[in-house]
This record gives C-alpha cells, sequence and structure tokens, in this order.
C-alpha cells in the first residue's frame, strides 16, 4: 500500500492559485459555450445527452408503435416521418433504421458520453481536489467532438435513404454493401463518420481523466482514499482508452471496404445471382474487432453507474459501503476480465467452436466480481438509516435491475444455451436490465444528488418520487415478459411478428408492453420538467444538503473558477466514516483530521499507519486507565 | 402513499383508455380525424399533467396544515419504504403471473437429442438463478423497510467483514465452476459436427442463405453433396455447383426441409450476400450463415410434425425455420417450413424431388459432351436395370 502513498501535486497547484488570483472578465461565449471549466463541460455533456436520450426515446416508441399494432395505419406517423411512414405505417428498412439508431445514441451517446462524460468531469475534480482537469482545453475539444459527432448521427435522419439500418453492431457485409438495404447508404457513411468523431471525443475525455485522477489529488488523498465513483472513473476510463481505437480500427476498415473497394471484411459475395469481386475476407473478424471495444463497452457504460450508486447508496443509508476494498477490486476484476470475453457475444456466428467454450470460461468468472459487488449494496443497506431521496431510490433501483439482468447473463454466457437464446427478445431482456435501466438508473441517481452541485438549487423531491416510481415499475413490465419471448424463439429486429405462425400469439404481448413503455416514457416529463424548471426556480441549495463526507461539498455553493476559494482542503480519512461510533454527528468529513475524533478512532483507520496505530493504541490505553481511576 | 398509488392509477386508466380510443378512432384515416385524435392525446397528457400538479398541491397544503397543527407532516421516508415493501408483494405476485401466463406460450420440450441435455441444463440453470433472484430481491426490499431511516436510530458502524466476503465470493464460484463444466462438455459435443468412426453417416442437408430466403439442397442416390463455389453463381446455377464433381449430378432441389425421424442430420450452412442465421428453436439448433465461411449444424430429429401436432392438439402446427440475424428488410419474412416425418415417409418425399441439374442447366454447361456426365449416365441406367 505503501507504493500508493500520497502524490505531492506542487507543481500544478502554483499556477493555478496564481490563474484564480485575478478575476476572469468571461464573456457568454467562453462561459456558457467555448468553456474549459469542468463544472460548465460537465453541464454540457449532461444537457446534450439528456435531449440525445429523450430523442432515442421517442424512436422506441415509434417502433414499439409498429409491434403492438403490426396490421394498423397511424396517419399521424406519415405527417411525422414522410416518406418513411408511406401510409402510416412505417417502413420496413425504416425500422429496422429506428433499432439502429435508438442502440447507438442510448449506448453510446447516453449511456457512454452522457454518464461518464457529465459525472468524470464535475466530480474527478471536485471529488479529489484539484481546481480542475489536467487538460481543460483537450476537455474542451472532447465536449465539442461528441457534440459535432451528435449533429452528424442525427442528420442521417435527413438523407435521402435514411439513417443507419444494420442494427447497432453494424455487422458487414450488411453495413458494407449500399445494395443489401437503403440503411447502408449515406446514413451508413454518416453513422461511420459520426463514431470516428464519438471516438476521439471519448479517448480526449479519458485521457485527461486518467491523468487527472493520477496527478491531481489533493494532499493525503492516496488511491485508497478516493471515493468509488472515482475509482470507478478511473477504471472506465482506462478501458475506453484501451478498447476505443480498436474500434476506430474495425470502422475505417469498414470505410475501405465500402468506399474503396478492399475485401477486409467481405468474401464470395453474391448479390441477386450478381458475382463481385470481393474476395478473401472475412465477416468474422470485424465481429472481433467490434466486440473487442463492445464488450468492454457495457462495462463502460455500467461501472460509472455502480460506482455513483455505492457513493449515494453509503451516504444515505449512513453507513460506510460494505467491503470498499472488495469493491475495487471488483471492479479491477471486472475491468481486466471484460477485455477477454467478447467472444460470448459470438458462439453461434461461425467462430471456432473451441474458441467459443474458452469465452463461455471467462464469462462465467466474470459473474463472480459482479455478485460481489451486488452482495455489498445488500451489506451495506443491512442495519443501516435509510433516507429515501430521489437518489436513493434510483440507486436501489440500480440494485434490483442489475440483479434481474445479471442473472440472465448466466444463461446467455453459456454457450450451449446460448444456441437457443442467442440474438432473442432474452438478450434484449438481458442488456435492457442490467446495462440499459440499472446504467441509466445509476445516471438519473446521480443527476437528484450532485444536481445542488451542478446548479446550486434543489430538485422536487415529491417530483423525483412520482418520476421513480412510474419508471421503476414502467420498466419491468417493458422488459420482464420479454424473456418468455425470448424463450418462446422470439428474434429481435423483426418489423413483425404476423408472419411466421408460432410468433403470432405475441402480438398482445407486444401491446402490453407497447403500453407500458408509453407509461415510462411520459413519466420522464415529470423528470423533464423538475430538471429544467429546478435549474431557474428550485429551492437554494444547502451547502451539504445530504450530509456527504466527500470533499466536493466543501466547495462553495457558488460556482467559482479553481473550486475552492482558498486553499484545497487536505484529506485525512476515508470516505466513508457514517455513522462512527463515538461521535456526535452521523458523518465525519473526509476533510477532519483523526486528531479531532479521537473518541471515534478505531484501529481499523490505521491499518496502513503503524506509526499512528501505535499513537491510537496508546491513546485508547490511557482512556481506560483514566476510567478506572474513575471508578 | 394510498394517493399516491391513486395518481398512479388516474395514469393507468388514462391509457387504458388511450388504447380503446386507438383501436376504434382509427379506421378513417382523415386528415382532420388524425389531428383530433391528436390533440384529444395531447389534451388528455396535459389534463393527467394538471391532476398531478393538483394533487401535489393538495399533499403540500395537507402536509403544512398537519404541521401547523403542532404534529408532524407525512413522513415521505416510511411511504417510500412501505411503497417498497408493496413493490415487494405485488412484484412476487407479477413474477407468478408472468410465470403462469407467458410462461406458458414458451416452446415446448426440445424435439432433438441435444435439445435435451439443453433443456435439462437449462431448468438446472434456472433452478439455482431463480432461488439467487428471488433471495437477493426479497433481501433488498425486506432491508429497506426494516432499516428506514429515523431520528432515533443510528446506523451500524460495519465497514467490513472478511469472512463473509470470502464466502460470498467462492460461493458463486463454485456454483459456476459446475455450470461451467457441464455447459463446457455439452458445448464441445454439439458443435463437433464430424460423424465418428462406426457411427451412422449423418443426412447432409445444404442450406444457403440469401436475401431473403432460404435454398435447400439434398443429396441423390449416392448420399453426397457436390462441391459448391460461389464464383459458379448465376441465374441458372442459383447455389454455383460446380459439376465437374461427380456427386453434383444427382443432387436434389427442394422446398420444404424434410427429416426423418431419429436420424442424425448434418446442416451444411453457407449464404451468399450478408450474414443470416439458420434458427430452428424447436430443436434448439441455431448457427449464422456466413458468406465466405460454412458453418454447420448436427442434431438428431426426435419428435415427427404428426406427433407434435397430436401432442399439442395444433392440428396446423409446424416446426419453422427462420432467420436471426439481421439482414435487410423483409429480415422478418425469412422462412421455411420444416416437416419431420417417419423414414418410409421421407424416402416417399425424397423420391418425387427434382433434380437440381435442370435441364436448361445442362444445355448451358453442354453436359452432352461431358465424359464424366456420359459416365454417370450410363452407371445410373445399368443401376436401374438392375
Amino acid at each position: 500500500m505503501s507504493t500508493l502513498a500520497v502524490q505531492d501535486h506542487g507543481v500544478g497547484q502554483g499556477h493555478h492559485d496564481h490563474d484564480h488570483g485575478h478575476h476572469h472578465h468571461e464573456t457568454f461565449l467562453t462561459k456558457y459555450i467555448f468553456s474549459q471549466d469542468h463544472k460548465m463541460i460537465a453541464k454540457q455533456f449532461l444537457i446534450t445527452g439528456i435531449i440525445m436520450a429523450v430523442i432515442a426515446m421517442v424512436l422506441s416508441i415509434l417502433f414499439r408503435i409498429q409491434l403492438a399494432y403490426p396490421e394498423k395505419a397511424f396517419p399521424f406517423l406519415e405527417t411525422l416521418l414522410g416518406r418513411f411512414a408511406p401510409g402510416g405505417r412505417l417502413d420496413t428498412n425504416f425500422y429496422l433504421s429506428l433499432v439502429t439508431i435508438h442502440g447507438t445514441i442510448m449506448v453510446f451517446f447516453v449511456l457512454t458520453a452522457g454518464l461518464s462524460g457529465t459525472f468524470s468531469n464535475l466530480l474527478i475534480p471536485y471529488q479529489l481536489g484539484a481546481r480542475d482537469m489536467a487538460s481543460p482545453f483537450m476537455n474542451m475539444l472532447s465536449y465539442w467532438l461528441f457534440f459535432i459527432a451528435s449533429v452528424i448521427m442525427l442528420g442521417s435522419f435527413f438523407t435521402e435513404k435514411g439513417p443507419a439500418g444494420p442494427g447497432w453492431t453494424i455487422y458487414p457485409p450488411l453495413s458494407a454493401l449500399p445494395k443489401a438495404m437503403p440503411g447502408s447508404g449515406m446514413g451508413m457513411t454518416l453513422w461511420l463518420i459520426s463514431m470516428v468523431l464519438f471516438v476521439a471525443s471519448q479517448l480526449l475525455g479519458g485521457i485527461n481523466y486518467v491523468s487527472t485522477i493520477l496527478n491531481m489529488r489533493t494532499k493525503g488523498m492516496d488511491l485508497w482514499k478516493m471515493p468509488l465513483t472515482i475509482w470507478a472513473f478511473f477504471l472506465t476510463a482506462i478501458l475506453g482508452v484501451l478498447a476505443f481505437p480498436v474500434l476506430v480500427a474495425g470502422v475505417v476498415l469498414l470505410i475501405f471496404d465500402r468506399s474503396f473497394g478492399t475485401s477486409f471484411y467481405l468474401s464470395d459475395i453474391v448479390i441477386q445471382n450478381q458475382q463481385t469481386t470481393f474476395e478473401g475476407g472475412s465477416p468474422i473478424l470485424f465481429q472481433h474487432l467490434f466486440w473487442f471495444l463492445g464488450h468492454p463497452e457495457v462495462y463502460i457504460v455500467i461501472m460509472p453507474a455502480l460506482g455513483i450508486s455505492s457513493e449515494v447508496i453509503a451516504t444515505n443509508s449512513r453507513k460506510p459501503i460494505f467491503g470498499y476494498h472488495a469493491m475495487v477490486y471488483s471492479l479491477i476484476g471486472i475491468t481486466v476480465l471484460s477485455f477477454i470475453v467478447w467472444g460470448h457475444h459470438m458462439f453461434v456466428t461461425g467462430m471456432n467452436p473451441f474458441l467459443g467454450g474458452v469465452f463461455m470460461i471467462t464469462t462465467l468468472i466474470i459473474a463472480v466480481p459482479s455478485a460481489v459487488k451486488t452482495f455489498n449494496y445488500l451489506a451495506t443497506l443491512w442495519r443501516g438509516n435509510i433516507r429515501f431521496t430521489p437518489a436513493m431510490l434510483f440507486a436501489i433501483g440500480l440494485v434490483s435491475f442489475f440483479i434481474s439482468g445479471g442473472i440472465t447473463g448466466i444463461f446467455l454466457g453459456n454457450a450451449a444455451l446460448d444456441i437457443n437464446l442467442h440474438d432473442t427478445y432474452f438478450v434484449v431482456a438481458h442488456f435492457h436490465l442490467v446495462m440499459g435501466s440499472a446504467a441509466i438508473f445509476g445516471m438519473l441517481a446521480g443527476v437528484y444528488h450532485w444536481f445542488p452541485k451542478m446548479f446550486g438549487r434543489m430538485m422536487d423531491t415529491k417530483l423525483g418520487y412520482l418520476h421513480f416510481w412510474l419508471t421503476f415499475i414502467g420498466a419491468y413490465l417493458v422488459f420482464f415478459p420479454m424473456h418468455f419471448m425470448g424463450l418462446d424463439g422470439v428474434p429481435r429486429r423483426y418489423y413483425s411478428f404476423t408472419e411466421i405462425e408460432s410468433l403470432k400469439q405475441w402480438v398482445s404481448v407486444n401491446t402490453f408492453i407497447t403500453w407500458a413503455a408509453i407509461l415510462s416514457a411520459l413519466a420522464q416529463v415529470a423528470f423533464l420538467w423538475n430538471f429544467f424548471y429546478s435549474i431557474f426556480f428550485g429551492e437554494k441549495a444547502p451547502q451539504n444538503p445530504w450530509g456527504s463526507t466527500t470533499i466536493e461539498w466543501t466547495t462553495p455553493v457558488e460556482h467559482i473558477h479553481g473550486n475552492w476559494p482558498g486553499e484545497i482542503p487536505t484529506v485525512y480519512r476515508w470516505p466513508y466514516d457514517y455513522s462512527k461510533p463515538g461521535h456526535d454527528t452521523d458523518f465525519i468529513p473526509q476533510t477532519t483530521p483523526f486528531s479531532q475524533t479521537l473518541a471515534s478512532n478505531l484501529p481499523h483507520d490505521f491499518e496502513d499507519n503503524p506509526v499512528s496505530l501505535e499513537e491510537h493504541k496508546q491513546w485508547v490505553n490511557t482512556q481506560r486507565s483514566s476510567e478506572k481511576e474513575v471508578k | 402513499m394510498f394517493l399516491l398509488l391513486g395518481t398512479n392509477l388516474v395514469m393507468a386508466q388514462a391509457t387504458s383508455s388511450n388504447a380503446t380510443a386507438t383501436d376504434s378512432g382509427d379506421t378513417s384515416a382523415q386528415s382532420a380525424g388524425m389531428w383530433a385524435s391528436v390533440g384529444y392525446y395531447t389534451l388528455l397528457f396535459l389534463i393527467v399533467c394538471v391532476v398531478v400538479a393538483v394533487v401535489g398541491k393538495i399533499l403540500k397544503v395537507y402536509d403544512l396544515t398537519l404541521q401547523m397543527q403542532g404534529r408532524r407532516g407525512i413522513n415521505w421516508n416510511n411511504v417510500m419504504a412501505t411503497g417498497f415493501l408493496i413493490f415487494l408483494i405485488a412484484g412476487i405476485i407479477g413474477v407468478y403471473y408472468s410465470f403462469t401466463e407467458q410462461g406458458s406460450m414458451i416452446l415446448g420440450p426440445a424435439s432433438s437429442v441435444h435439445g435435451k441435455t439443453l433443456d435439462t441444463m437449462f431448468w438446472t440453470t434456472f433452478g439455482i438463478t431463480f432461488v439467487v433472484f428471488l433471495g437477493t430481491q426479497i433481501l433488498l426490499f425486506t432491508f429497506l423497510f426494516k432499516y428506514k431511516g429515523s431520528d432515533k436510530r443510528k446506523a451500524y458502524y460495519y465497514p467490513h467483514n472478511n469472512t463473509i466476503e470470502k464466502i460470498w465470493t467462492v460461493a458463486p464460484a463454485i456454483v459456476l465452476t459446475v455450470l461451467v463444466v457441464f455447459g463446457f462438455l455439452t458445448w464441445r459435443k454439439i458443435t463437433n459436427t464430424v460423424d465418428a468412426k462406426g457411427e451412422v453417416a449423418s443426412l447432409n442437408v445444404d442450406v444457403t442463405g440469401h436475401q431473403f430466403a432460404w435454398e435447400l439442397r439434398y443429396p441423390g442416390k449416392d448420399g453426397k453433396l457436390g462441391k459448391k463455389q460461389s464464383k459458379l453463381v448465376s441465374g441458372t446455377n442459383k447455389l454455383g455447383i460446380n459439376f465437374e464433381d461427380k456427386n453434383s449430378f444427382d443432387d436434389l432441389a427442394a422446398d420444404t426441409l424434410v427429416l426423418p425421424v431419429n436420424k442424425s442430420v448434418r446442416l451444411n450452412i453457407i449464404a451468399q450476400d450478408v450474414i443470416h442465421s439458420v434458427y430452428m428453436p424447436n430443436f434448439r439448433v441455431q448457427i449464422n450463415a456466413v458468406p465466405g465461411l460454412p458453418t454447420y449444424f448436427k442434431f438428431t430429429p426426435t419428435k415427427t410434425t404428426a406427433q407434435m401436432r397430436a401432442d399439442l392438439d395444433q392440428p396446423d402446427f409446424n416446426y419453422h425455420l427462420y432467420c436471426n440475424k439481421i439482414c435487410g428488410g423483409s429480415h422478418y419474412n425469412m422462412q421455411k417450413i420444416v416437416l419431420v416425418v417417419s423414414q418410409a415417409e421421407y424416402q416417399n418425399w425424397l423420391a418425387n424431388q427434382k433434380p437440381y441439374l435442370s435441364d436448361q442447366l445442362k444445355k448451358e454447361l453442354k453436359l452432352a459432351d461431358n465424359t464424366l456426365y456420359k459416365q454417370y449416365q450410363l452407371q445410373n441406367s445399368l443401376a436401374s436395370n438392375n
């Protein structure tokens, strides 16, 4: 542990102090648009993420309507979508485009950029005690590349043949042959360009997060005193930096295949009995490259959410997180293992079956750290003093979804069982619960929890309650029945289930799911209203509304450049001293030295510090002897 | 809490009335009618919003009056804790309902030999995980109720316990190891598609996917499929059969995938344009069809279509093969009917199938002058003379 001891950062700090001494004259442009302040960039990421989430949600409602009423025409759809819904019925190819863009936006633009972008930017400097990110300029670039990527992705709706349509996994040859479907035309090109920019944005962000965490922690903040949020963001950023470039490699080769006649992914292609010149490539190669990112990607999505919920659950249970070290080690375990499990997406794709067996072993190993995390959450709640803030409700929702969705992963990770479950609604149910709903609940928990820090005002609690219950119940109503559809062999990405005799029985269930989805979508209005209204008219926030121990709550409510007005506080203890016996309040901030809390100190606090441990023992002994004297 | 539930009910009613309204009001697709119904729903939603706002205000006023009278206001913390308890109970009922209602709609027992092993494995995994699912969810929600916050209590400071943590790391690891070993062995067995020595040779059937149909090819009397080459695909030779291979001459083209019961079948799968996937859930069979990469699946059907019809009491039941990898606009309708029949019926059916080698193809390939083909014809006539 001594190797991880305190890192000094005197050099950087001096510069910042100087910087922040004389006041900036910021224009609207530098303050709100091309801001280099981590707090403003976090807000930019959050609001862009929310807008993208609403768009992706509306897309999902559109295709849910098609699944619920496959035989019915909705004239309004034609008014809304024009040629993509002739006669009020969705075009089959446009249906696939909707599915594709829904997935892409949700996974990348909302749950990667919107989640990590917001909270890494907000919390890394705040919780570590830094004036700003290591490179504020790179941070700004990261946001603007993300913004351009978003605009291009949405812009593909205005191309003649519509946006990309081969599914968010864009497997070639479907995505490589413009002749194969309208969604492989211009829309696909824009998708690829957008993703390259997106990855550039993620790399700029990720490198920044990693270097800030490693170099800019305040005095006393060694790695084992970092809140779990920071651990999660740190490992997420490492995953992103290592995995995203591989996606770019895959995407660039695909661009070559599409535009320059190469055959990296193509071989023996005959379209409508017409010969092509492609020869010698392999479609499986793309799948390897894609899932080498794609699987770490799902952990990039869920780990920040787990970090946030650890923080929120500990704070609102008024209890230390159970097994802090185990939590960190399981995050590390997940990070390392996530690089060697990608093949479980490819059990039945024609990959060598021996490899399938190997990937199955690694996949089921990764379930162990995930299980440990779940049990630790439960142990944290046990004998807590639980306060149900909206943030806490969403964090609890995350745990529930993480269990429900995680458990089905044990079926899908088993290559033999995957034979019959692959690409069915069982998979749809699985990942929408475990990484979709769980991650979005983690994000919402973060928004409710740190809203006061971001905007200096409070969100309305009652509306938060309403939002939670409708969304929580709605999400279960939507995704739970899908398991059974999968067990009946209902394939995903089907435009309708009316053509195959054995699938017709599911239309009524689909109608039910669609109405549950509409209900949960409408519930988001409660959130949007609450969020935007509270930015301007919410109750003024106190400095530390939740009684938290972490140091972001020692900054003033009004944002200032450089975060802390004077010196950056020094950290003396871990971030989870809640309800420590012998102390008068139920939390001790990280900035309180042990010398001020002699009555509540425990031998455990000095495990890595033998000198202090000795002092502590002496103090306890003198206390005991003086007690005896009194008697 | 009841008021909150009330709003939930109002929302539910509103949505269900929406549902019926859409059903009845949609037949006339007039533009005016459309805008009227759009306006109607918008109005309905706004009313719901107003109701929510009014209920919120009433709650606030009620809360304030309680406080003015010197009593404690609504304890929302307890309301939420009770909410979670109700959710747990309602959830368990809901899970039970879902399992009986939708659970009865899932696939029946597998109609293939390896499928039965998979079923056993599935239900074992289900048994273990369902206990964990129920246990953890019950713990989660009862803890929430039991340890709801109060000013009188302080939480129990309990940062870690290495023994407990070791137990719940090792326990899932052991369970998962068992499942992995079971799964790994089964997987290896299923994916071994080569007939072992001494084993009765499997029936080879060729399945080729293209947008948006499946093409089938059966071996002729020699029991062997001729070679294929994608470069030979043309309008008349749709599968690109290589007729320099003498096994090709008697190959048969078929419309339906007819399989003899209790006989090992090996599907030789490939795609021509994009990736497709051969999916037959009743047999627990799935493997992608990939352009340029042949894939295989070997299985043994154990139940004829007729038996299934009788067992399910569905006279129109059919096994299906459908595409399960997104492949374009008509992906949702890329299917084949599969018939499992007795050995005798199969032989009968096979005898009626047309050869792949059509007259037009014969002309195109100038087979009349081909020595190999002449040899084949000679053998054939000798065989029929015997």
